[in-house]
């Protein structure tokens, strides 16, 4: 593979003196999402941390699927793959694994991550490619009008469940946890907007796939959804560690329920996954020595004319005919 | 062309007693139950014929099942090799000598109508003697029925004889039968050594040493106890050549067409082209992603077209069907992709081994809505190794998703082809980097043309919101009536601008005449056999090949102007028009028929066959011989 990340000390200090954007560098457009929905948060959260990481926009690539939350990369000044639905994360792992030097990012939902999309889900955690994979979770299906999602809450009121869904939701941070190989799981909520920011920081960090489940008001179809963690913040139990996110004080005293927790203790990690209320916000679970299969299947070799050449010539020597004709 | 027999001994192979009868071709066919080898000794005989510098064509013979029964007639299991002194484009008509591990194989040979009236049989013979007086009957029973019915059977103690070598000549008793195969054809049995080698490079050397042990006794097995000798003398090539299957030649395009991403899941019969890359594309930086499912094939390899590194999706056809969502992705956007479609027997699993053309239509229509892509078919296997180089340069042109159709049939042929000289042109250029002009937009597509320059990520100055909705020429969504037509407008010039490059077609034969024959695809050596067989007998048949489906290159209907009737040879569906209810109002063409007809207002007729093998000339011949005497 050609290696683009190549670049002189002096040259990258250059930049980040000269070229750092202010947060409208990253914009682009009015989103159309309604007002209230909780997509604005995580996109000003990922304005924000572009900034404050002094990314370069033709450097980095938002990829989504179909959704409220896929229309995502609309909204940012850089290069942005809006594909189709459920199939965001094979994308962004050819994107991976063919520029290196790309920052990746992707912005899915429940439906399209956890539903159409859900093999995906679980390989792309088995492969671990270093990404930030933002999912939208606002339990249920918003662009098409309210159907019930995965991870509706059973009994859910929709047009295709008027009688109430039937089923449990599906809990996407047990299961994400389960999948051998995950790195980086962490919950967050769209109206703590503080700690959205701090744990996507933390996942842009981790050199492995960062999965962000973000819980996110609906206010079109799913108003009074998450009305029993806004009238009582102590249902909100912020996760803490000194090896991990701390709170601001101004935050501890909001939220009264906090739990110290080692993000690299997975049975524990498992434990407060299981928990929808208290509702956990903050990292569960990290170890950045997880391999990355992006990394492992890239090959020591260079491609070039010459060692096309050369591996042609070596095969086409194994096959020759060597009677009759002029082969050797 | 039918075998020449000559009772002239061959000077060159004098090996006293035996008289070696020379030939110009002939066909041999290696049957056993699955796993016991045959195919391996097969496909090493044809390239041992091929590195000797005889024309070969290898044909495999695979039972739908992986493990079927022992002994079972459904269960043949082998190779065919046909050689010959000049150029073998096809499997040919049927079999003159057969090497059959049991009868029970053979006897599914027969009934399938493959084997010469009359020819010749090597037998294992250990079941004559069977403990199990079942096994022992049938086989008496069979070889008295087949030497009734006029077969010349030689029974052979292969089984006793590699005990004598191996505990279990299940593993091995291909490398004698090779042997004294090679013995048979009078091929250097140093060079069968260099093949046994080569064949099993990734096994062990005491594996290695074994199977050169019983090849050499096989050899030599056969020089002291059977009476047949062959000589199909071999014509100098006035080239250099290299032996492949059409699947490693499509790996080896791969490799020469300067991709680097190879996005595949597990599907019969095109794995086994990801199977060789995989072992050779870490060699020049390659990667072979094995994804989760055939939509993550397609969508990764898009992804790695979008950033700026054309890639490839290898598969077949139920795995193509599933892609064809991330195929409209890719034309809507504009992103190069080349998919190869192993095609074998559809509709839904249909037959996974088995050879048909099947998918042309799907190729050319496939995905909702107009979405417009290139699609060309490999003829040979040389053409396999030569269509991936120009797909990947044609996806790169035209930022479109070029389709390239192979089958089960060229898929694990083998054939000599000349050897391909790299050209430095064939790889791609470096991803573009560079700073976007100012103003310039990412879909400013050429008003005659419909072409636009592709954006890359990386480049500065060129950020925007790729997508897989209705966009305008700033790939912005667009819903407006305009913006709508003029993106369908340019996707859909983009072929014409494509086409206005091609070049007409060559036809096989005189440019007038009575008849011409169109194919496309595998089918191409049996076709173009079965028209010199015609014209050698005065008959005024041409064909035409097509490389190019969609678009279809210029000039046809002038070339078919020249014949008072034209018809395609396919291998898929085409209704009968014997039958009660089907008649010109209802009757469904083969695809190439369909296409034709509809562009070109000719009145083309078709003659197809379904039966999952590779069509064979001698069922060419008759067909266009039916058409010419219906007239």
């Amino acid at each position: 593979m050609i290696d683009l990340t190549h670049r002189s000390a002096a040259e990258c200090l250059l930049r980040l003196h000269d070229e750092r954007l202010e947060i409208e560098g990253f914009q682009k457009g009015v989103p159309r999402w309604c007002a209230g929905c909780g997509d604005n948060a995580v996109l000003t959260a990922a304005q924000r941390l572009l900034r404050d990481e002094g990314l370069r926009p033709e450097k980095t690539v938002f990829v989504s699927g179909i959704g409220c939350s896929s229309r995502f990369p609309h909204y940012m000044n850089t290069y942005g793959f809006h594909g189709i639905h459920g199939r965001a994360l094979p994308v962004a792992e050819g994107i991976r694994v063919a520029r290196p030097d790309l920052n990746v990012f992707v912005n899915t939902g429940d439906g399209d991550s956890f539903s159409i999309g859900a093999a995906h889900w679980i390989h792309a955690i088995r492969y671990n490619m270093r990404m930030v994979v933002m999912v939208h979770d606002n339990q249920i299906y918003g662009l098409t009008k309210k159907q019930a999602s995965p991870t509706s809450p059973r009994g859910t009121r929709s047009n295709t469940t008027p009688r109430g869904s039937y089923l449990e939701g599906l809990n996407p941070l047990t299961v994400t946890l389960g999948v051998q190989n995950v790195s980086f799981v962490a919950q967050a909520v769209d109206w703590i907007p503080e700690m959205l920011y701090d744990i996507l920081q933390a996942a842009f960090h981790h050199d492995g796939l960062s999965f962000i489940r973000i819980v996110q008001r609906c206010p079109e179809w799913m108003p009074d959804n998450f009305d029993r963690y806004l009238h009582d913040p102590s249902r909100v139990q912020l996760l803490h560690h000194p090896s991990s996110l701390s709170i601001s004080s101004s935050l501890a005293s909001l939220y009264p329920s906090h739990l110290e927790h080692d993000p690299s203790d997975i049975h524990r990690a498992r434990e407060i996954a299981s928990s929808t209320d208290p509702i956990p916000v903050g990292i569960l679970y990290h170890d950045p020595t997880v391999p990355r299969y992006d990394e492992i299947i890239r090959s020591e070799a260079t491609h070039s004319s010459a060692s096309v050449r050369r591996l042609l010539d070596s095969e086409f020597d194994k096959f020759a005919v060597t009677g009759g004709g002029l082969g050797d | 062309m039918t075998t020449v027999q000559s009772t002239k001994p061959d000077d060159r192979a004098d090996t006293g007693e035996r008289k070696v009868v020379t030939l110009s071709e002939h066909v041999v066919e290696i049957i056993s139950d699955s796993g016991e080898g045959a195919q391996r000794c097969g496909q090493s005989l044809g390239a041992i014929a091929a590195r000797t510098g005889n024309g070969v064509w290898t044909v495999e013979i695979i039972p739908a099942e992986i493990q079927p029964p022992a002994r079972s007639v459904a269960g043949a299991s082998g190779n065919r090799v046909r050689l010959g002194s000049g150029p073998i484009t096809n499997g040919g008509d049927e079999a003159d000598l057969v090497v059959a591990f049991n009868e029970q194989v053979l006897l599914g040979r027969v009934h399938a109508r493959e084997l010469k009236p009359g020819c010749t049989i090597l037998l294992e013979d250990m079941w004559r003697d069977h403990r199990d007086t079942r096994i022992a009957a049938s086989y008496a029973e069979t070889y008295d029925l087949l030497v009734a019915a006029g077969y010349r059977i030689i029974e052979v103690p292969m089984e006793r004889e590699c005990r004598k070598l191996v505990s279990d000549p299940r593993r091995g008793k291909n490398m004698y039968a090779l042997g004294m195969l090679c013995a048979i054809y009078q091929f250097d049995l140093d060079l069968a050594r260099d093949q046994v080698a080569l064949t099993f490079r990734k096994k062990s050397q005491k594996l290695i040493d074994t199977n050169v042990t019983l090849l050499t006794a096989g050899y030599e097995w056969a020089l002291a106890n059977l009476d047949l000798a062959f000589h199909v003398p071999a014509a100098p090539a006035d080239e250099r050549q290299v032996v492949t299957n059409g699947n490693m030649a499509l790996a080896l395009g791969v490799v020469a067409s300067g991709m680097e991403i190879c996005a595949m899941y597990p599907i019969t019969p095109a794995t086994s082209a990801s199977h060789y890359l995989s072992e050779i594309f870490p060699k020049v930086g390659g990667v072979v992603h094995q994804a989760e499912d055939e939509i993550a094939a397609a969508t990764f390899a898009i992804g790695a077209s979008y950033s700026g590194k054309c890639a490839v999706t290898i598969t077949s056809g139920p795995g193509y069907s599933l892609k064809q969502e991330a195929i409209g992705l890719a034309v809507m956007a504009e992103i190069p992709l080349v998919v190869v479609n192993v095609q074998r027997g559809g509709p839904s699993t249909g037959q996974p081994t088995k050879v048909e053309q099947g998918d042309l239509l799907t190729s050319i229509f496939g995905s909702h809505g107009d979405a417009p892509k290139v699609v060309i078919a490999a003829s040979s296997i040389e053409d396999c190794f030569y269509s991936i180089i120009t797909a990947r340069r044609i996806a790169e042109t035209f930022n479109m998703v070029v389709v390239v159709l192979s089958d089960a049939s060229l898929a694990t042929a083998q054939q000599p082809y000349r050897r391909p000289e790299f050209d430095p042109a064939w790889l791609a250029p470096p991803v573009d980097q560079s700073h976007v002009p100012e103003g310039l937009e990412p879909y400013a597509w050429d008003e005659t043309t419909g072409l636009s320059r592709r954006f890359t990520p990386g480049q500065p100055g060129g950020m925007y919101t790729l997508t897989g909705l209705a966009h305008d020429t700033a790939g912005r969504v667009a819903y407006d009536p305009d913006a709508n037509e003029q993106g369908l407008h340019a996707r859909s010039l983009k072929l014409a601008a494509l086409q206005k490059t091609l070049k007409a077609p060559q036809v096989h034969g005189d440019e007038t005449g009575d008849l011409l024959v169109i194919g496309w695809g595998g089918t191409r050596g049996a076709i173009e056999e079965a028209v010199d067989r015609l014209r050698a007998d005065g008959r005024a048949v041409s064909s035409l090949h097509l490389r190019f489906l969609n678009p279809l290159p210029p000039g046809l209907k002038e070339i078919m102007a020249g014949f008072d009737q034209v018809m395609t040879v396919e291998a898929n569906w085409a209704d009968r028009l014997d039958d009660p209810i089907i008649d010109e109002t209802n009757r469904r063409y083969s695809a190439l028929a369909m296409l034709l007809r509809s562009r070109y207002l000719v009145d083309i007729d078709t003659w197809s066959e379904v039966g999952g093998q590779p069509i064979k000339p001698g069922r060419v011949q008759r067909a266009i011989q039916r058409k010419l005497d219906r007239r």
